[in-house]
């Protein structure tokens, strides 16, 4: 099956896409955050917390009290290392419980402390190589390999409860659990700390809950002999901590995207587009698949005049994950309808728009977002539409489908419409398997000609954005419609620039190739 | 005939009291799970029980739909829901009133409280754009709209009511999960106790899980939930003002 569209049109919008990240790219180059320094104290093992305060936010308001944040964390842990013969975790304890000073320890010279960095960075980035290895071979080494990959949700707010039912979910027939965070988590300039069991409206993400999910999917995955993903969260002001943990803890997809973070939660962009870039680095590297949040932009408006926006964004997405290092296959971009059921033609539509995503990025594992906005509470014709939607999921051959739920309009998911999901979706990836290489689309009917349309659309708005940048467009609401300033928004006191002693190693390609041969 | 003193659920024959239900167990299916399940409909007084469907929901849960007949019945006429009982008006109704009769503007501060980051429902209500084919209250001429937008802390709504001087504050709640909505607008409704500012207030809130008597356990007005149309909200201000010019 394939929409006819001009190659020639998709390049021109590429290379609008690259020009505009680029933009961003070099605007941010020479700057780093709180969160991009805390991570970094992560993946390099400090873990733990003071009553509740963990310690790597201790450290960086150390300092940050003495005006050398511009210097980065790992050179006053460097120094710290050089001065004490305490370790990176003795370091934190000492930090965190309000006895140790990193700033008043005594200097020293720059070349001690690169040396002593990269030394800890090497051991890092060669243990969590070697993870990733050893996580890639488990998942190779199971029996059962299908696409594509159902994704359900679990949002209970208590991690034993969603560990009880991701477990059961992946029995049912899921491949991908992704744990709904409490709400508002992404507000906040920390990561809690520890096992949890009172979230609202989901579970908080913290470097325990991690560890403990992570160890029932592999339970389950040996027990169905299929391998269970594992998916969080991390957009919000912790993007790169909690990128991090989850390359620590072995999770396999990450929900990553500042611009729902700008225009949802009304995070600085400065801020949160510094984050996205390290942590979608750091998850490149270690192989970890992003999905995108291009579904939540046609939430608020019209779904169907402003679908273009969703494809503008995407090609952005792609090129500021290139930018960041990543493969098109890591990049996993968001996709929804959203489409008014009331609308003539809205199944055509609906197919039409998935197949152009597909062709227009053949590589990515696309995540696929079914209907919640026009799902009321009937329960019963809200299983009609998530039916018709995992239709065109295999129809137009997507490779994530987050499965849509009968309750969506009600509550997060109960045990049993999981279930109820699962057994539509994998009815229709068998029943539906091969529609795709019998049928076709007529040649200029309608679908060629809404195809065309939102791709020009398209291309006229990324020439636009391409004129005035990123920040502008979304100065002037080119994005649902929601306005957003480059200084506003939550976390612009935390974006700092670097000064000639700033050091992240993780960046340096040649400790990077050591690292990863060792680990072989 | 239906008597309404004698109301009973239809599923094909009158008074036959035909209920389906769906639930899970956290137990395995077995034997002794069906039995159960059919024990919990039996104690919500399901008579006549038939399990017509039962799964193993892996991990230790199992999945059950059972039919059953209720000999219960209601009697509508015993029946009274706190509703908020006032006259419908449209657009130019309700300036005219407050134009002419009451001669007033309406100061409107509206949000989405607490964490819930949801603006949607609110935007309905308050936005030009409307809802339901009809225009918000921005676009009615006599009212004035502060539209705070989404988690805005109830601090924050207090200052922005006395700032503005508001006659009506609108907050919307969309997440509901551990009743943090309930707690939301409690608090909110102690602090305006607190600074003396509940009385000469319209205090008014909305969402999908919100109606009048859950707002009126939180010491709200009114509530508003589904499929609410700006229009329904501002005949309730107008009515409300000339009630308590009355009073
Ligand atoms: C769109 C949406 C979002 C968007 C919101 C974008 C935005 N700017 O609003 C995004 C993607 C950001 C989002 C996020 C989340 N969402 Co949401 N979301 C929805 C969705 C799909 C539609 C809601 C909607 O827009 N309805 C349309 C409007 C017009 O309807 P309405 O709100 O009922 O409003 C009407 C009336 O209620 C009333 N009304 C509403 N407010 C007010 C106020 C006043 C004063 C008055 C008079 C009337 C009134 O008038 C309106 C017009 O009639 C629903 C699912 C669904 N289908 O309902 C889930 C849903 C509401 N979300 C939910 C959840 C849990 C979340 C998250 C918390 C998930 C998470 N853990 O991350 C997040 C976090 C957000 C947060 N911090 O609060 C749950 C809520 C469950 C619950 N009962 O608590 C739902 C039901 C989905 C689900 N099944 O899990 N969501």
């Amino acid at each position: 099956m394939k929409l006819a569209i001009s190659s020639e049109q998709v390049q021109h919008c590429r290379a609008m896409a690259l020009a505009i990240a680029h933009e961003v790219q070099m605007e941010i180059s020479r700057m780093s955050t709180i969160s991009v320094e805390r991570s970094l104290l992560r993946l390099l093992g400090m873990e733990g917390a003071t009553a509740g305060i963990p310690w790597v936010n201790v450290f960086l308001e150390q300092i940050q009290e003495h005006n050398v944040l511009e210097d980065g964390a790992l050179y006053w842990l460097g120094n710290t290392l050089c001065a004490t013969d305490l370790s990176i975790s003795q370091i934190g304890q000492e930090v965190g419980e309000g006895r140790l000073d990193v700033v008043k320890t005594v200097r020293h010279p720059l070349k001690d402390i690169q040396a002593s960095i990269a030394a800890v960075t090497m051991e890092s980035l060669r243990r969590i190589f070697l993870l990733r290895a050893q996580r890639r071979q488990f998942r190779n080494g199971l029996p059962i390999h299908v696409s594509p990959l159902l994704y359900v949700i679990v949002a209970s707010g208590n991690i034993h409860d969603d560990i009880a039912q991701a477990k059961a979910a992946a029995e049912q027939g899921a491949d991908v659990i992704a744990v709904i965070r409490s709400t508002a988590q992404s507000l906040l300039d920390f990561v809690p700390e520890g096992v949890t069991t009172e979230g609202f409206g989901g579970t908080y993400a913290t470097q325990a809950n991690y560890r403990l999910m992570r160890a029932a999917l592999d339970e389950v995955s040996r027990k169905t002999g299929r391998y269970i993903h594992q998916v969080n969260y991390c957009s919000g002001l912790c993007m790169a901590e909690i990128a991090a943990l989850a390359i620590l803890e072995g999770l396999d997809l990450m929900v990553n995207d500042a611009l729902y973070g700008i225009l949802f939660r009304d995070l600085n962009m400065v801020r949160t587009m510094i984050d996205q870039h390290f942590s979608r680095y750091l998850l490149g590297l270690f192989d970890l698949i992003i999905v995108t949040g291009e579904d939540n932009l046609i939430k608020t408006v019209d779904a169907f005049q402003e679908y273009y926006i969703v494809l503008t964004s995407q090609f952005i997405n792609e090129q500021l994950a290139k930018q960041a290092g990543m493969e098109e296959k890591q990049i996993g971009l968001g996709h929804a309808a959203e489409l008014d059921p009331s609308l003539p033609d809205s199944f055509l539509w609906e197919l039409v728009q998935a197949q152009l995503v597909r062709q227009i990025f053949p590589h990515s594992p696309v995540k696929f977002m079914p209907p919640t906005r026009y799902i009321s509470g009937n329960i019963f014709f809200a299983h009609v539409l998530d039916t018709l939607f995992n239709l065109v999921a295999i129809w137009t051959g997507q490779e994530i489908i987050l499965l849509g739920m009968p309750t969506e309009g009600i509550h997060t998911p109960y045990v049993q419409d999981r279930y109820l999901s699962l057994e539509s979706a994998m009815h229709l990836r068998s029943a539906a398997c091969s529609l795709r290489k019998e049928l076709n689309f007529r040649q200029n009917g309608k679908s060629k000609a809404r195809a065309q349309g939102i791709l020009d659309q398209t291309e006229s708005t990324l020439s636009e954005i391409e004129q005035i940048g990123l920040w502008t467009a979304l100065n002037r609401g080119m994005f649902s419609q929601i306005k957003r300033s480059r200084k506003g928004g939550r976390g612009y006191e935390g974006v700092f620039p670097i000064s000639q002693f700033y050091l992240n190693p993780f960046l340096d390609q040649e400790l990077v190739k050591r690292a990863r041969k060792i680990a072989r | 005939m239906t008597s309404i003193e004698e109301v009973r659920p239809y599923g094909d024959r009158l008074n036959d009291g035909a209920i389906q239900i769906s639930f899970s167990l956290p137990i395995p299916l077995s034997a002794q799970s069906k039995e159960a399940a059919k024990q919990v409909a039996g104690k919500l007084g399901l008579e006549h029980l038939r399990l017509i469907y039962a799964q193993d929901l892996g991990n230790s849960f199992s999945f059950y739909i059972i039919y059953g007949r209720t000999s219960g019945s209601i009697n509508l006429s015993s029946i009274h829901i706190p509703t908020v009982d006032i006259p419908q008006m449209d657009f130019w109704q309700i300036n005219d009133l407050l134009a002419h009769e009451l001669k007033k503007t309406v100061t409107v501060v509206g949000a989405t409280m607490g964490a819930d980051a949801h603006t949607v429902g609110l935007d309905a209500i308050l936005s030009a754009k409307g809802f339901g084919g009809e225009s918000g209250l921005e676009r009615y001429p006599q009212f004035k709209i502060y539209n705070l937008g989404a988690q805005v802390p109830a601090e924050e709504v207090l200052r922005e009511i006395i700032e503005q001087k508001a006659d009506v504050a609108l907050i919307s709640q969309v997440v509901t999960q551990r009743q943090s909505h309930l707690q939301n607008l409690s608090y909110l409704e102690d602090l305006l106790e607190g600074e003396e500012l509940r009385q000469d207030l319209i205090l008014i809130c909305g969402g999908p899980y919100i109606d009048t008597e859950v707002a009126l356990e939180v010491g709200f007005d009114a509530g508003f939930g589904p499929g609410t149309t700006p229009s329904q909200v501002a005949s309730f201000v107008v009515n409300e003002l000339l009630r308590r010019r009355r009073a």
